[in-house]
């Protein structure tokens, strides 16, 4: 027999679907079957209850075999190497609770720390922009209930955010979007024909890496002043079309993502995409969102936000905060070989760092805390798994439209395995202690 | 042997999505994203069949990824590796002071290198900090 636990919250990504149900065993310890979700978040629950899961933390010996430790051991150890170093990274925090990045963030203040989190390689550069000329955002359930006019660009949530176009911007029935998509008009921009640019109503296959020149366009475009033949491969007439269906609709949203984010101009395409934005509320209600990647990425920003004042590249190294995207970043410390000792936990910055930077994390003592085996653990001398977030343990996070939501726990972890902010606390004892705070 | 210059991007797809989360060390990892998707035109270039090891490099790395003929195209000129470790041995680490990696928009060279495997993630990350590759 079996049961099913209701309203879970799937912790993959920024859309922190939170209507799953999820069937356990009648003891309550396993997971057996999950309904909602997407391809990936039933992966992600289902593989929480793999037979092959590690479930002690291990060191990595010189010849690349693994010894198993105790979590006091493995705290010891984290602690120590923070505590030594005179330039600590301790970056990722995407994916786990907002908890777990307070009590870390105690320990960066302790250890003089550099701060970063998933932003770095997804949406820092749309949080420069923000930072230079804001950003007129709603929520998602803002969307479902009033947009009609929906921007896909640079971004293909048909695969990263596999449910978003059905709970909130294309299918769902909102108060004022009463035919579901039929209400709806969709533009997507990407250099590729996506599987979600197959369900535009235009979609323009821009040339890879113009997006400001067709942003810039659309402005021209708004005011019916002169353009070119074509901007970004794209014919005159095209955008026209495109500039007259946003300027027609009641409510509009940009969703925006890695396609403007991490091509070249970077967060000037994000200062000419929210300035689009602003330019369409001279004719109708317009919003602007980053489609943000891992489930907590955006609470990591509000968590840094509130303690420090910044939201991603934070280094406490002086002291006090400081921020300096190029400078304080993961991936130019790494590159640059100015960190000597590495933390990282909820991400994988081994998999999706540029090999350079990694190459750095190799080279000096580093903790990788991840209930996964990755590249990052794989070069990591210290490999600490944990019970899964919002799986099986509880703690807040932060959807993409800056939206608070708890997520559950389902099940209980293995036995004998701590949670991130358990670990954590162990770890901030023991610097407390190296630090003589204690 | 045909070699042809392409524009590369990386980024998310939902096989790369539920490889990661079934396990890095995993073979279905590797299929996921240990291959690079080209248009129906630059394999008729490159001049070999699909689902064919090849040597990507770009001037900041080099690694071996299959080729497959893309599902989301037509997009002549363009090669899409999904992000993860294959891609980040040859993209651009430069970040223009944003602290942001140039993911898209790597030109890189593509040339048949039948012989040759495509890694494991782990396995290639390892070997790639090792200097062993």
């Amino acid at each position: 027999m079996s049961k099913i636990v209701t309203d879970v919250i799937c912790p993959f990504c920024g859309t922190l679907c939170d209507d799953l149900e999820v069937e356990v065993t009648d003891d309550g310890k396993k997971i057996t079957d999950v309904y909602n979700a997407c391809a990936i978040g039933a992966e992600k629950f289902l593989h929480s209850q793999a037979k092959d899961r590690i479930t002690r933390p291990r060191f990595q010996q010189p010849d690349g075999t693994w010894k198993d430790a105790t979590y006091d051991e493995a705290a010891e150890y984290t602690a120590q190497i923070l505590a030594k170093a005179k330039k600590p990274l301790m970056y990722g925090w995407s994916s786990t609770s907002c908890e777990a990045q307070s009590m870390g963030h105690e320990i960066a203040e302790l250890t003089r720390a550099c701060v970063d989190n998933t932003a770095a390689v997804c949406h820092g550069t749309s949080l420069i922009a923000i930072q230079d000329i804001g950003l007129p955002s709603c929520t998602l359930g803002e969307v479902k209930n009033r947009a009609d006019r929906i921007i896909f660009w640079g971004c293909n949530p048909a695969h990263a955010h596999p449910r978003h176009m059905s709970r909130y911007s294309i299918f769902p029935r909102g108060f004022f979007t009463v035919k579901g998509q039929m209400s709806r008009k969709l533009i997507v921009v990407d250099p590729r024909v996506t599987d979600t640019a197959k369900l535009a109503d235009v979609h323009l296959q821009i040339e890879q890496g113009r997006d400001y020149e067709l942003l810039n366009a659309f402005r021209v475009a708004f005011k019916n002043e002169w353009l070119p033949d074509m901007v970004a491969g794209i014919p005159k007439e095209k955008i026209r079309e495109a500039a007259d269906m946003m300027k027609s609709g009641r409510f509009g949203i940009i969703f925006f993502g890695m396609g403007v984010t991490q091509t070249i101009s970077k967060n000037h395409n994000i200062d000419e995409a929210i300035a689009v934005t602003k330019d369409l509320n001279e004719y109708t209600k317009f919003s602007i969102m980053p489609m943000r990647g891992h489930y907590n990425v955006t609470g990591s920003g509000e968590v840094l936000g509130w303690q420090f004042g910044y939201p991603y590249s934070v280094d406490l190294t002086r002291g006090f905060p400081r921020y300096n995207p190029g400078d304080t970043s993961s991936i130019d410390l790494l590159n640059r070989g100015e960190v000597d000792a590495v933390f990282v936990i909820g991400s994988d910055p081994g998999a999706h760092f540029p090999i350079s930077a990694v190459k750095q994390i190799a080279r000096v003592p580093s903790v990788c805390i991840d209930p996964h085996i990755t590249p990052t653990s794989g070069v990591s001398k210290l490999h600490v798994p944990v019970a899964f977030v919002g799986v099986e343990t509880d703690g807040s996070a932060y959807r993409m439209d800056n939206v608070p939501i708890d997520c559950r726990k389902v099940v209980d972890p293995p036995e004998g395995m701590l949670t991130d902010e358990e670990f954590l606390t162990k770890v901030r004892d023991r610097v407390k202690q190296l630090k003589g705070r204690a | 042997m045909a070699k042809i210059t392409l524009n590369l991007i990386s980024g998310r797809s939902i096989q790369q999505g539920v490889a990661m989360e079934g396990g890095k060390e995993k073979d279905l990892y590797r299929r996921a994203c240990g291959i690079i998707e080209l248009d129906t035109s630059d394999f008729k270039k490159l001049g070999c069949w699909k689902n064919t090891n090849v040597r990507v490099t770009s001037k900041y790395g080099s690694v071996i990824v299959k080729a497959q003929e893309t599902s989301q195209g037509p997009h002549p000129g363009i090669g899409f590796i999904p992000m993860g470790p294959w891609a980040n041995q040859v993209t651009n680490p430069d970040t223009y002071s944003t602290g942001m990696p140039t993911f898209k928009g790597v030109p890189v060279e593509v040339e048949v290198a039948m012989d040759q495997p495509v890694l494991l993630g782990v396995e290639l990350v390892q070997k790639a900090c090792r200097g062993e590759i």
